[in-house]
């Protein structure tokens, strides 16, 4: 890719990352936190095809390459499986009035 | 039509996705449907990755993705609501440390070339390592595993050479004509311990800036890796991610009054807490009974909960009396402090969870204006939010940090365990004002009487 196209990209991800979440409301700042992490998580495609390209031979490269995809893949499960807990709760409080005790 | 093109197509469309997923995320009511589509993106660019050109190793690749992912899946499915705080900081660490793992990986291949490639690559490396050893931290902290803050004597200037050092280790990694091992190995391992150095000394109250911090720097470190490896998707979603955590870290250190950079360096400890005029006066105990009485005949109570609440587990019990008391014709609301509990917004779902609506939640810009009509402020293991000297008193550490403003309301009750300070150390003016009444006991206990009087007045 060339330096300045990939400049350009991080500039506009940058305003869209800034825009996107200003108009998010206090309550949801925890869960978009979360999802958030989550979305980093995509990082696991990047670990994905640095590891499908290591050296078969080289046990250091496979290391440091599963250990890149697990991580990748823990962040991106764990991420969804939080957030995701997080806003079915706030589903579920939003439509009945009167859950929750008893 | 080329398997890469499909590829990039795919990528493209991921990308979209996921700012959408994002966008779709600021609304309480399509929040969740932002998460479940975020999901099915990053399910679909996982087995579209598969058949990338040239791929080996998939036997071990789909060991490390089904092992990786079942272990958070499940930590995730268990993990209590009250200790989300820290599951969250553990799996960005997660992203950190593959984001480094990549750069470590594309370093051992000798792959990388060009010196933007090399620059970036470096970078994404330690902002990635930090983030991951700094996160850990941050979970040992939260889950309690690391009781103590220390700090190093000359913290600051500790914090300043290590980070020159692994600086100029970097830049000597990108002048460099041939790659040196060692120097990798060295910087890695520095990049390691700047992260531990900077988070170790940070107290629990400022965790949550810590942590959202730390989010948005892995999406820069996975933003950095995505170009080395050409990757665009990993560009859009890693630096979105990089500068919306950049704005929450700002609304939430701007919530606490506490600039990003004296969160990192300059900590809130009880020696720095001892500032501030002595309070004259005393504190005066209420009976669960005088409690119950005076929100069963008041026309508006409102509730601050804080963390002290949720440890308690009473949200339950809290949302169980607040009912009662609305079926009594009281009108009773929620008012939130931005960084009670563990992380902004945390106690909003701790209610959520309790089943309490949304719309009877506010919000402290919502809300301070409306403590002069309340007849009652109830608060709720909550203390350095609504202590007004913050207000007042211009030598005390926390002045100037927004507070909800519970000291109007016609009379405040405070349930608290005890009579100690807060958790910053600070002493709390507000208990010892003439309108305010402490209610002694666990959160859990003193609902519970609360609201076994409150049902006997009913009857």
């Amino acid at each position: 890719m060339e330096g300045f196209t990939a400049l350009y990209i991080f500039m506009l991800a940058a305003f869209t990352g800034y825009e996107v979440i200003s108009r998010v409301p206090v309550i949801l700042h925890t869960p978009l936190m979360s999802g958030s992490n989550f979305v980093h998580g995509v990082v696991l495609v990047g670990a994905m095809v640095v590891l499908g390209h290591a050296d078969a031979d080289s046990p250091l490269q496979l290391a440091i390459g599963f250990v890149a995809v697990f991580l990748g893949a823990a962040n991106a499960a764990g991420g969804y499986v939080v957030t995701e807990r997080m806003l079915a709760m706030f589903n579920k409080s939003g439509n009945t009035k009167k859950g929750g005790a008893q | 039509m080329t398997a890469k093109w499909f590829i990039d197509a795919s990528y493209f469309a991921v990308a979209v996705v996921f700012i959408l997923a994002l966008k779709a995320m600021s609304s309480p009511v399509t929040a969740r449907r932002g998460i479940v589509w975020g999901g099915i993106a990053m399910v679909f660019a996982t087995l579209v990755t598969f058949a990338t050109p040239g791929l080996h190793n998939v036997g071990l690749m789909i060991v490390a993705i089904v092992s990786g992912a079942a272990v958070a899946w499940w930590s995730g499915k268990t993990v209590k609501m009250t200790d989300m705080p820290q599951m969250v900081a553990i799996y960005n660490g997660m992203g950190g440390g593959a984001a480094a793992a990549i750069a470590a990986l594309e370093f051992a291949r000798g792959e990388i070339h060009g010196t933007v490639v090399t620059l970036l690559a470096v970078l994404g490396a330690l902002i990635g390592s930090v983030a991951f050893s700094g996160s850990c931290i941050a979970f040992a902290k939260l889950q309690g595993i690391m009781k103590k803050a220390w700090r190093l004597p000359a913290q600051n200037a500790v914090n300043v050479l290590l980070g020159l050092l692994v600086l100029v280790l970097g830049g000597m990694i990108v002048i460099a004509d041939a790659l040196q091992p060692g120097l990798v190995i060295a910087f890695f391992v520095l990049a390691l311990l700047l992260g531990v150095i900077l988070t170790s000394p940070i107290g629990g109250a400022d965790m949550p800036v810590v942590i959202s911090l730390l989010n948005a720097f892995t999406g820069l470190a996975v933003g950095f890796e995505g170009y080395v490896l050409g990757n665009p998707a990993l560009i859009v979603a890693g630096i979105v991610v990089g500068a919306s955590g950049t704005l929450l870290t700002q609304l939430m250190a701007k919530a606490m009054n506490r600039p990003i950079s004296n969160v990192l360096f300059t900590p809130i400890s009880g020696a720095a807490a001892g500032g501030g005029e002595s309070i004259e006066g005393s504190m005066r105990e209420f009976s669960a009974l005088d409690a119950a009485s005076v929100m069963r005949y008041a026309s508006k109570v409102v509730i601050v909960p804080g963390y002290g609440m949720a440890v308690a587990g009473a949200q339950h019990k809290v949302w169980e009396m607040a009912q009662l008391l609305e079926e009594g014709g009281v009108e009773v609301v929620f008012a939130i402090h931005p960084v009670a509990g563990r992380m902004p917004g945390h106690m909003n779902v701790l209610l959520a969870e309790a089943g309490v609506p949304y719309d009877k939640i506010f919000d402290l810009e919502e809300i301070n204006a409306d403590f002069p009509q309340a007849d009652v402020a109830l608060v709720i293991g909550a203390n350095d939010v609504v202590n007004p000297v913050a207000r007042t008193d211009k030598t005390s550490p926390i002045y100037g940090m927004p507070i909800l403003n519970v000291d109007m309301a016609q009379n405040v009750i405070v349930v608290k365990r005890g009579k100690g300070a807060g958790y910053s150390g600070i002493e709390n003016a507000l208990f010892y004002k003439d309108n305010c009444r402490m209610l002694y006991g666990s959160a859990q206990q003193a609902i519970a009487e609360v609201i076994t009087h409150v049902k006997a007045l009913e009857a």
